[in-house]
């Protein structure tokens, strides 16, 4: 009798302690979640009627570098390329995808160059050398004339998630 | 309760003794703590990785009154404030950085010390063990410190090595965002990682050191020859004057002088470092603040994970993930994966020994191929050969010790 009364005292206390241990950790995950003021990071929008031919810009959006490529006549077309009027524009996350270093654009090649790790993407963000695995990635973006949103996701954007062009970023 | 002596005058040997049991502590930590004669420099590495370890905490506190964790003031706090501000400062930064990277240096000796003759074998696995836990933690504890001044390498070291965590093609790009608590590493991310340098990891080092140091007092430590020594035999010759029949020596006051000469030897160099040479541990990319829309030129890691970043870089990306997770976690197997029974160096060891001078010249290759840029074709295809020997060396150290025969120990 005294013995089943201590098993359930000891249950007793298990049971506290492992509620108590598995709130403890809940919060502390939570602890290091990113803030809303972090994720709140709103909406960036960027005019492209500026933009020259060959040459990259980057743009800041949630704190990653985004490319801003105006395409020249020559450069094949992608099924990536984001259309206004008769321009066409790459525009992406400009992160390697392999490990998140920023490539550099070579203008004379028409390539982006990762320096960490050798990877390699065409003007239009394809990934053509390893280690890079796959294309860079595309911002949810929403057109708006001449100037772009970043952040939000128009028709054009919604129709390269369902193609399976962009992906979530 | 226990007898006190009243007229034992406080603090004398017996007014302690009888309350912390000091004489008792003494004996089994100092004074008949049996280490073998046969015995080289190399057994001194363990006190003098102690004794860095104190110098990096010593060198710390002293940067920890002035580093500020934000990071808008972080790299001032560090280039500024600490190096021309703050008298000596710059003593202690340039210990600290040093110390950092010598410790590596001393940590990879101590370890082939082991591998060479042995000493993770049948009854001192915990010590392997325990020893690998410890190389974690001063590899997390390099990493989270290489973030604080938030110059350029930290920044995109943390980019690099945070995105790790995403898996490949997991894509788990919430968990590494949960790491950094932010898209990019950023305020969130350098308070958090100033907090694992300078308190929980630094607690869990103590915690393993203390860990190493009880794993070792029963199998005690190897010796030069593998031999299996009758301690109660030779410390009973010892304690009746027979010192020069005896194989072994007390840890305190005799092995230890031994180690305080090779420390003086170790610290010559260390302080020759700190005042003419500390450059080396110096990065200069990393004197240009933190630029989240700039990647340097070209990034690598400090020295000592270069060999394990040549792993991961010559592959596609999922490759090279587990490629380098398995060259993370394959030491710490080493206990299970050699299946000698023979505890002997490895010039005793036939293949073994091939094996071993292999395994250290392919770690030294991929040290420096991944200091290279990746652009160079020769290099490169160095580098993917020598990633691809060290994936094999695992498989072919336990074939190898399948095969070895057992060495016949003579008296």
């Amino acid at each position: 009798m005294e013995k089943k009364r201590r098993d359930f005292m000891g249950m007793a206390l298990g049971a506290c302690a492992a509620v108590g241990g598995v709130g403890a950790l809940y919060a502390a995950k939570r602890s290091w979640d990113p803030l809303p003021s972090v994720k709140a990071a709103g909406f960036t929008t960027i005019d492209l009627s500026a933009a020259k031919p060959n040459v990259l810009n980057v743009e800041k959006w949630r704190g990653k570098p985004i490319f801003v490529l105006k395409k020249t006549a020559d450069m094949p077309e992608d099924k990536r390329d984001i259309i206004i009027g008769s321009d066409r524009f790459h525009i992406s996350i400009g992160l390697c995808t392999h490990l998140g270093c920023i490539p550099a654009y070579k203008a004379g090649e028409h390539k982006f160059l990762c320096a960490c790790h050798g990877g390699e993407f065409d003007a239009s963000g394809n990934d053509v050398k390893a280690p890079a695995p796959s294309p860079l990635v595309i911002p949810p973006f929403k057109l708006d004339g001449m100037k772009i949103v970043l952040g939000e996701e128009g028709p054009e954007y919604k129709k390269m998630l369902a193609d399976g062009i962009a992906v979530i970023a | 309760m226990a007898k006190f002596d009243e007229n034992a005058k406080p603090f004398t040997n017996k007014w302690l003794d009888e309350r912390i049991g000091l004489n008792t502590l003494k004996r089994v930590l100092n004074t008949e703590y049996w280490i073998p004669k046969d015995i080289n420099f190399l057994w001194a590495m363990g006190m003098i990785l102690a004794a860095t370890f104190g110098i990096l905490l010593i060198s710390g506190i002293f940067l920890l009154m002035y580093y500020k964790p934000d990071t808008n003031l972080a790299f001032d706090s560090v280039n500024y404030t600490i190096m021309s501000e703050v008298g000596y400062g710059w003593l202690w930064r340039h210990i600290h950085g040093v110390g950092a990277s010598l410790v590596f240096l001393i940590i990879y000796i101590h370890m082939f010390t082991g591998i060479y003759y042995g000493s993770y074998k049948r009854g001192r696995e915990l010590i392997w063990l325990s020893g690998m836990g410890l190389f974690v933690a001063f590899s997390a504890e390099a990493f989270s410190g290489y973030m604080l001044p938030w110059g350029q390498m930290s920044y995109w070291a943390g980019m690099v090595i945070t995105n790790l965590f995403s898996g490949g093609s997991l894509e788990a790009y919430g968990l590494v965002e949960w790491i950094r608590g932010d898209y990019v590493p950023g305020d969130a991310y350098l308070t958090r990682f100033f907090m694992l340098h300078v308190l929980l990891i630094p607690l869990v080092i103590i915690g393993l050191i203390v860990l190493h140091f009880g794993t070792l007092r029963l199998p005690h430590v190897n010796n030069q020859e593998g031999a299996d020594i009758d301690y109660e035999e030779s410390a009973a010759l010892y304690k009746a004057g027979k010192k020069k029949e005896s194989k072994v020596i007390p840890f305190s006051p005799v092995f230890l002088s031994k180690d305080i000469f090779v420390m003086g030897v170790y610290f010559i160099l260390f302080f020759y470092l700190v005042f003419y040479h500390f450059n080396f541990a110096m990065d200069p990319v990393n004197f240009d603040p933190a630029d989240g829309l700039k990647t340097p030129a070209h990034i690598y890691p400090e020295w000592y994970f270069l060999w394990s970043y040549e792993i991961l870089r010559p592959f596609s990306k999922d490759v090279g993930l587990i490629a380098f997770a398995l060259s993370q976690l394959a030491f710490i197997f080493l206990p299970f994966i050699d299946r000698s029974p023979n505890v002997a160096p490895a010039h005793k060891r036939g293949l073994f020994q091939i094996w071993f001078w292999v395994l250290l010249i392919d770690m030294i290759v991929l040290t420096a191929m991944g200091k290279l840029p990746p652009t160079n074709e020769t290099f490169a295809a160095i580098g993917w050969y020598s990633a691809v020997l060290f994936l094999f060396m695992g498989p072919a150290l336990f074939v190898i010790t399948i095969f070895e025969k057992k060495i016949e120990k003579g008296a």
